[in-house]
C-alpha cells in the first residue's frame, strides 16, 4: 500500500484569550496585561501560518508493540491510547518560523512581551490542532471519533520517536519543520502527535 | 552544444517526478532513494530514459538527498558515480535527437540552519561541496540546486556549487500558498540573491501545482533578468483505492505551464506525481514556441531573508545609529560584548521606519571580522530588514557578506584602485549593491565634474568585474556647509547629473553637511529635501531626528507617493516631542511615594526613561537608584512573590526599571552597591538546547537588582561556561534546560564547575527540572522563577 501525505494549510483559528492569558501566567486580566496582549496580537497580524502535514496508516496492536505501518513501538501508554483503533492519523502542525522570529525579538527587547507572544504561540498552536481535528472529522466518509492526540515524549513513547515521524511525514520537506540533534523542533511552535481512530460503529461491537 | 548556449534560443526542457515514480515502483516508507542508484540501476536508467525519450533536454541524477549526513564518505561516492552513470547510460541509449544534459541534483540537507535550526552556514556549505565535487568528478553537465525552501541553505548550496566548480548552476525553490518560502523569503528577494551571486537560471519547483505557483512565476519574471525555471507538482495528492494520484493531469498540466512560457518562463519541466507522459504533453503544447528573450530588468535590489528593498520607487531610508563614531555608550557596548545593546539600537530604528540597516561596528581594540560577523548573523535572527555591512576592513567585510542571509547594501567603494580590487570581487562573488564613493587617490573633488570622472571610472571598472550598473548606488559626498559655502550645490550637482544622465542610483550620509553648526537638524532637514528633488535615491541618517523623519513623510506627501497623506497623518502626531507626550499622559497616583516608583510599579518604559531624564537634573544616580528604583522593584517583586502581581507584570516593571538604569548609565559611571557588581554572576542556556526566554527573564531580574550578569547566550557547552567562570572569577553559576535532552549536558556542567571551582555555587532552572532532579545533578539551588532567582543571589552574596 502506498502513503499519500497530504499538506494543508488552514485559515487562522479564533483567539481564546483566556487561554493566552493563562498561558502566560495570569489569573485575571489587567490594564497592562490587557496593554501586552493587543501589542503581541498586533505583532503577529498576518504573519502566522498554519500549516500541517499528516498520513492515514493502518495499526496493528498485538501484546509487543504497536505497529504504526511505517514504525514499531513498544510503548504501551500509546498502546493503550489506541485501543479498539484500526487506523491511526500521523500529522505535524506548525504555525512558521515568524513566531520563533518575534518571540527572540521580544527576548532582546522586552521579556514581557516574549512571555506574552510565548503564550500566544502555545494557544496558537493548540487551536490548530484542535481545528485539524475537526477538519479531519468532518472529511471522513465514515462516522468516526478521534482519541486523544499523543505526541512523542508523552508517558513511555520515547521522544526519540520524534525520528520516525518526521522521516515518515517528510515535515521540512512539507511544511518546513525541521529535529535538531537535541529532538528540538524548529519552528518551536510545533506539535506531531499521533490521533487513533474510532469508527463509531466498530466501537459499538466491541462494546 | 554548452547549455547556456542551447538554452539562449530554445526551450529547456527538464524532467519530471522520480520520487513518485520510485514509490509506484516499490520503494518503500522510509528507504532512501538514492541507494537505487547501486541496488537497482536498471529502473533508475530506465526512468532517465523514458524522460529524454519523452522530449526532456536536462535529466536530473537521482541525488536529491544524496549528501554526508545520510550516507558515509564512501557509500555517498559511491552512489554519486552510480547516479551519474544511470544518467549516461541513458542518454546514450535514448532514441531522442535532442540535445542531452545531466544535471547533478541537489535537494535540502534536512536541517534548518542557524539561528532557528542547529546547522552552522559553513558545515552547510562544506556538506554541498562534497556532494559538488563528485557530480563534478563523474561528470555532470550542470547542478540543479532545487526544493529549497529556506534563503540560507539555497546560498549555502549555490556557494559551494560556484566555489567547486565551473559549471552552469540552476536554483529552483519551494514556494509556499503564501507565495513565500518556509522561512519567509519573497521571490524577489530570492531574485535580489541568487541573480546577485551568479546563478544560471533560477524559479520555483515542487509544493505546488502550475496554477498556484502562477503569481510566484509573474513575479520572478518581473525582478528577474536570469531564465526562469519552473517545475510544478502535478497538482496535489490524493489517496484511491490505496494508492496516490495528483490532482493535474497530464493535459491540463501542461497546458497551465505552456501558458506561463509564453509569458517567458523558458527552463520547463515537472516535480512530485508527474511522469514521462507529462513532459511528453508539455512537449507537444509548446512546440514551435521559441522562448522570450531574456531582457535585462533594471531594478537595484538589495534584500534581507524576507523582502526586498526597490532603489528609485520611494526614498529609501538607512538607519545610521548602529555606528560608535561619537557614541560612549555604544562603544562601551562594543568592548563588552554587549550585542543586546546593539540589537536594541536597530529594533528602534525599524520602529521609527526605516528601511535598511547601517552596521558599522569598527573600534581599533576589537575584531572587527568575527564583530561584524556576529553582529550581522544575531541581527538577522530577529530583524527582517536588509543590512547594509558598513567597514574598511576587506577581511570583516567578506566574512559578513558571506554569511549575510539576502543581498546585502554595501558600504563602500570608491575610485581609488586599491578599494575597486578588494571591493568588487566581493560583490561579484556574493552579490551585493555596492556604495561607491566619489573620491580617488587625490581626494574628493572640489568640483561636481571632478566626482563625476570619478564616477564615470568606477562604473567602467566594475563592468570589467562582470558587475552591472545597477548595483552601483553612488554617494557624491556631503561635505561641511560652514567651511565650504559651494558644499552643498557641488554635491547636489553631481548627484542630479549621476541620476539623470549616468541613470544610476544615489546614496547620502545627510548630515555632515551641518557639521559645525548649531541646531544641526534644521539645516540636515532642508538638504535632505534639497537632495530628495535632486535625484537622492536613499539616505544614510538618524531616524530619531524629527527633522529628518518630518522632512521624509512631507516629501511623499507633496510628490504624490502618499495615498491621501495616509503616512504624514499617521506619523504628524509623533512629531511632538516625547516628553510633551508623557507629561500630558502621567496621572500622579498617590498609592506610589514618587513619579519614578509610580511608572516602574505600572511597567512604564518611556516614562521611566523621562522622568529618570529629569530626575538626574536635580539629584544623584545612585540616590535616584535608591530611592525610586530599589524601592519599586521590591514593591513589585513582593507582589510577585504573594501573587498579586503576574509574571507580564513583573517583567514590564523590570524593563521600566532597565530603562530607567540606561539613562543613569549614560551619565554616570557609578551604579551601585560594589558588593554586587564586584562579584560575578555567569548564565547560559547548556548545551543543545536554544530556548532562552526564561533565562533571559533571570538575567534582567538580577541585573535590576544590580548584579553583573555575563550572559552567554544559549546552546553553550560545557567548557565555555567553566572557561567564562574560571575568567570573572565568579561567585554563582546559572544554568538553564529546557528539555530532557539537554539536561545530561546540565549535568555535565555542573560536574566540570565542581571539579575546577569548587567555591562557585550553581543555580539551575527550567521547566523539566525540579528541586529533586536539580539535587540529583549536583546544582547548589533550584529557583521556580526568576524572583528566586534574585533572592539567592542575594542571600549568597550578603
Amino acid at each position: 500500500m502506498e502513503f499519500t501525505v497530504y499538506k494543508k494549510s488552514f485559515s487562522p483559528p479564533s483567539i481564546n484569550k483566556q487561554e493566552v492569558l493563562r498561558y502566560a501566567g495570569c489569573k485575571e486580566t489587567r490594564e497592562e496585561v490587557e496593554l501586552l496582549f493587543n501589542e503581541a496580537l498586533k505583532q503577529t497580524e498576518g504573519k502566522l501560518t498554519y500549516s500541517v502535514c499528516f498520513c492515514k496508516v493502518p495499526i496493528k496492536i498485538n501484546d509487543e508493540y504497536v505497529d504504526l505501518s511505517f514504525a514499531k513501538t513498544h510503548s504501551l501508554h500509546l498502546t493503550k491510547c489506541l485501543v479498539g483503533c484500526g487506523y491511526a492519523y500521523i500529522f505535524a502542525a506548525t504555525i512558521g518560523l515568524n513566531m520563533d522570529r518575534l518571540i527572540a525579538k521580544a527576548t532582546k527587547t522586552s521579556p514581557a512581551l516574549a512571555v506574552m507572544l510565548q503564550a500566544l504561540g502555545a494557544e496558537r498552536i493548540e487551536a490548530l490542532c484542535n481545528k485539524f481535528e475537526e477538519y479531519i472529522t468532518k472529511q471522513s466518509s465514515v462516522d468516526i471519533s478521534l482519541k486523544p492526540r499523543f505526541s512523542p515524549g508523552y508517558g513511555d513513547l520515547p521522544l526519540s520517536f520524534q525520528k520516525e515521524i518526521f522521516s515518515f511525514l517528510g515535515c521540512y520537506k512539507q511544511i518546513g519543520l525541521s529535529l535538531n540533534d537535541s529532538l528540538i523542533m524548529s519552528p518551536s511552535k510545533s506539535v506531531t502527535a499521533i490521533i487513533g481512530i474510532l469508527e463509531k460503529t466498530i466501537t459499538k461491537k466491541q462494546i | 552544444m554548452k547549455i547556456k548556449e542551447y538554452l539562449k534560443n530554445n526551450i529547456l526542457y527538464l524532467d519530471g517526478g522520480m520520487g513518485t515514480i520510485l514509490q509506484k515502483r516499490g520503494l518503500l516508507p522510509g528507504e532512501e532513494p538514492e541507494r537505487w542508484n547501486i541496488t537497482h540501476p536498471e529502473i533508475i536508467a530506465d526512468i532517465h530514459k523514458a524522460y529524454f525519450d519523452a522530449g526532456s533536454n536536462v535529466v536530473n541524477t537521482n541525488t536529491f538527498g544524496a549528501n554526508l549526513l545520510k550516507f558515509s564518505k564512501t557509500e555517498l561516492e559511491e552512489i554519486i558515480k552510480a547516479a551519474v552513470n544511470n544518467a549516461i547510460t541513458a542518454k546514450e541509449t535514448s532514441t531522442s535527437k535532442g540535445e542531452k544534459f545531466i544535471a547533478l541534483d541537489i535537494g535540502p540537507s534536512g536541517k534548518l540552519l542557524k539561528p532557528y535550526g542547529d546547522f552552522e552556514f559553513e558545515k552547510a556549505v562544506e556538506l554541498f561541496a562534497q556532494t559538488v565535487k563528485l557530480g563534478v568528478k563523474y561528470g555532470v553537465d550542470l547542478i540543479f540546486i532545487e526544493t529549497m525552501n529556506d534563503s540560507l541553505e539555497t546560498k549555502a548550496a549555490l556557494l559551494a556549487a560556484k566555489e567547486n566548480s565551473d559549471l552552469p548552476v540552476f536554483v529552483s525553490n519551494a514556494y509556499g500558498e503564501d507565495g513565500k518560502l518556509m522561512t519567509g523569503a519573497s521571490p524577489e528577494a530570492m531574485v535580489a540573491l541568487l541573480e546577485g551571486m551568479g546563478a544560471d537560471a533560477i524559479g520555483a519547483n515542487c509544493s505546488l501545482g502550475p496554477k498556484q505557483l502562477e503569481n510566484v512565476i509573474n513575479k520572478l519574471l518581473k525582478y528577474s533578468s536570469t531564465p526562469i525555471i519552473l517545475k510544478p507538482n502535478a497538482g496535489l495528492p490524493k489517496s484511491v483505492n490505496g494508492e496516490t494520484v495528483f490532482d493535474v493531469d497530464a493535459e491540463e498540466f501542461s497546458i497551465l505551464v505552456a501558458e506561463l512560457t509564453k509569458k517567458g518562463v523558458s527552463v520547463i519541466g515537472g516535480c512530485c506525481g508527474t511522469t514521462p507522459d507529462y513532459i511528453k504533453a508539455l512537449k507537444n503544447k509548446t512546440s514551435g514556441l521559441s522562448p522570450l528573450p531574456i531582457t535585462s530588468k533594471n531594478f537595484t535590489l538589495v534584500s534581507s531573508y524576507t523582502n526586498a528593498v526597490v532603489f528609485g520607487q520611494e526614498p529609501v531610508l538607512i538607519g545610521e545609529r548602529i555606528n560608535p563614531t561619537g557614541k560612549k555608550r555604544f562603544k562601551q557596548a562594543l568592548i563588552e560584548n554587549d550585542i543586546d545593546y546593539v540589537l536594541n539600537e536597530g529594533v528602534r530604528q525599524q520602529e521609527k521606519g526605516v528601511h535598511i540597516l547601517d552596521v558599522n561596528v569598527g573600534l581599533p581594540d576589537i575584531d572587527e571580522a568575527s564583530m561584524l560577523k556576529k553582529t550581522v548573523f544575531e541581527l538577522q535572527a530577529i530583524i527582517d530588514l536588509p543590512l547594509q555591512i558598513d567597514t574598511s576592513n576587506h577581511c570583516a567585510m567578506e566574512a559578513a557578506l558571506r554569511i549575510y542571509n539576502g543581498k546585502a547594501l554595501i558600504n563602500s567603494v570608491n575610485g581609488k584602485e586599491e578599494s575597486m580590487r578588494t571591493i568588487f570581487p566581493l560583490v561579484k562573488k556574493y552579490g551585493g549593491v555596492v556604495v561607491a564613493l566619489t573620491l580617488d587617490d587625490n581626494g574628493i573633488p572640489d568640483s561636481a565634474e571632478g566626482r563625476i570622472v570619478i564616477a564615470e571610472k568606477i562604473l567602467k571598472t566594475a563592468e570589467e568585474y562582470g558587475i552591472s550598473k545597477k548595483d552601483i548606488i553612488f554617494d557624491t559626498l556631503a561635505m561641511t556647509v560652514s567651511a565650504e559655502q559651494t558644499a552643498a550645490n557641488t554635491t547636489l550637482k553631481a548627484l542630479k547629473y549621476i541620476k539623470e544622465v549616468l541613470g544610476c542610483h544615489t546614496s547620502l550620509g545627510v548630515s555632515n553637511i551641518s557639521f559645525g553648526l548649531p541646531n544641526r537638524d534644521a539645516i540636515n532637514g532642508v538638504f535632505f529635501a534639497l537632495a530628495l528633488e535632486n535625484g537622492l535615491s536613499a539616505a544614510i541618517m538618524n531616524p530619531y531626528s524629527a527633522d529628518m523623519m518630518k522632512t521624509y513623510y512631507a516629501f511623499r506627501a507633496l510628490k504624490g507617493l502618499d495615498k491621501n497623506c495616509e503616512n504624514y497623518i499617521e506619523q504628524a502626531e509623533n512629531f511632538v516631542t516625547t516628553s510633551q507626550n508623557i507629561s500630558a499622559n502621567s496621572k500622579n497616583d498617590k498609592n506610589f511615594k514618587s513619579n519614578l516608583i509610580q511608572a516602574i510599579a505600572k511597567g512604564l518604559k518611556e516614562q521611566a526613561a523621562e522622568i529618570t531624564k529629569d530626575l538626574l537634573t536635580k539629584k544623584k544616580g545612585l540616590d535616584i537608584i535608591n530611592d525610586d528604583i530599589i524601592p519599586a522593584l521590591n514593591i513589585v517583586g513582593k507582589g510577585f512573590e504573594e501573587k498579586t502581581v503576574y509574571l507580564p507584570q513583573l517583567l514590564m516593571s523590570a524593563e521600566s526599571a532597565k530603562y530607567a538604569f540606561e539613562v543613569i548609565k549614560q551619565t554616570s559611571t557609578v551604579m551601585t552597591d560594589t558588593s554586587r557588581t564586584n562579584r560575578p554572576i555567569v548564565i547560559a542556556t547548556v548545551e543543545g538546547d536554544i530556548h532562552d526566554i526564561g533565562k533571559n527573564i533571570v538575567k534582567l531580574l538580577l541585573e535590576n537588582y544590580g548584579f553583573a550578569v555575563t550572559d552567554l547566550g544559549k546552546d553553550i557547552p560545557p567548557e565555555k561556561v567553566l572557561e567564562t567562570a574560571t575568567k570573572l572569577n565568579a561567585t554563582l553559576v546559572g544554568l538553564s534546560a529546557l528539555m530532557t535532552t539537554t539536561v545530561p549536558a546540565m549535568e555535565k556542567t555542573i560536574s566540570l564547575i565542581r571539579e575546577n571551582l569548587p567555591n562557585c555555587k550553581v543555580i539551575v532552572g527550567g521547566a523539566v527540572l525540579n528541586k529533586e532532579y536539580a539535587e540529583k545533578i549536583g546544582a547548589d539551588k533550584y529557583a521556580k522563577d526568576a524572583m528566586e532567582a534574585v533572592r539567592y543571589a542575594e542571600e549568597i552574596m550578603l
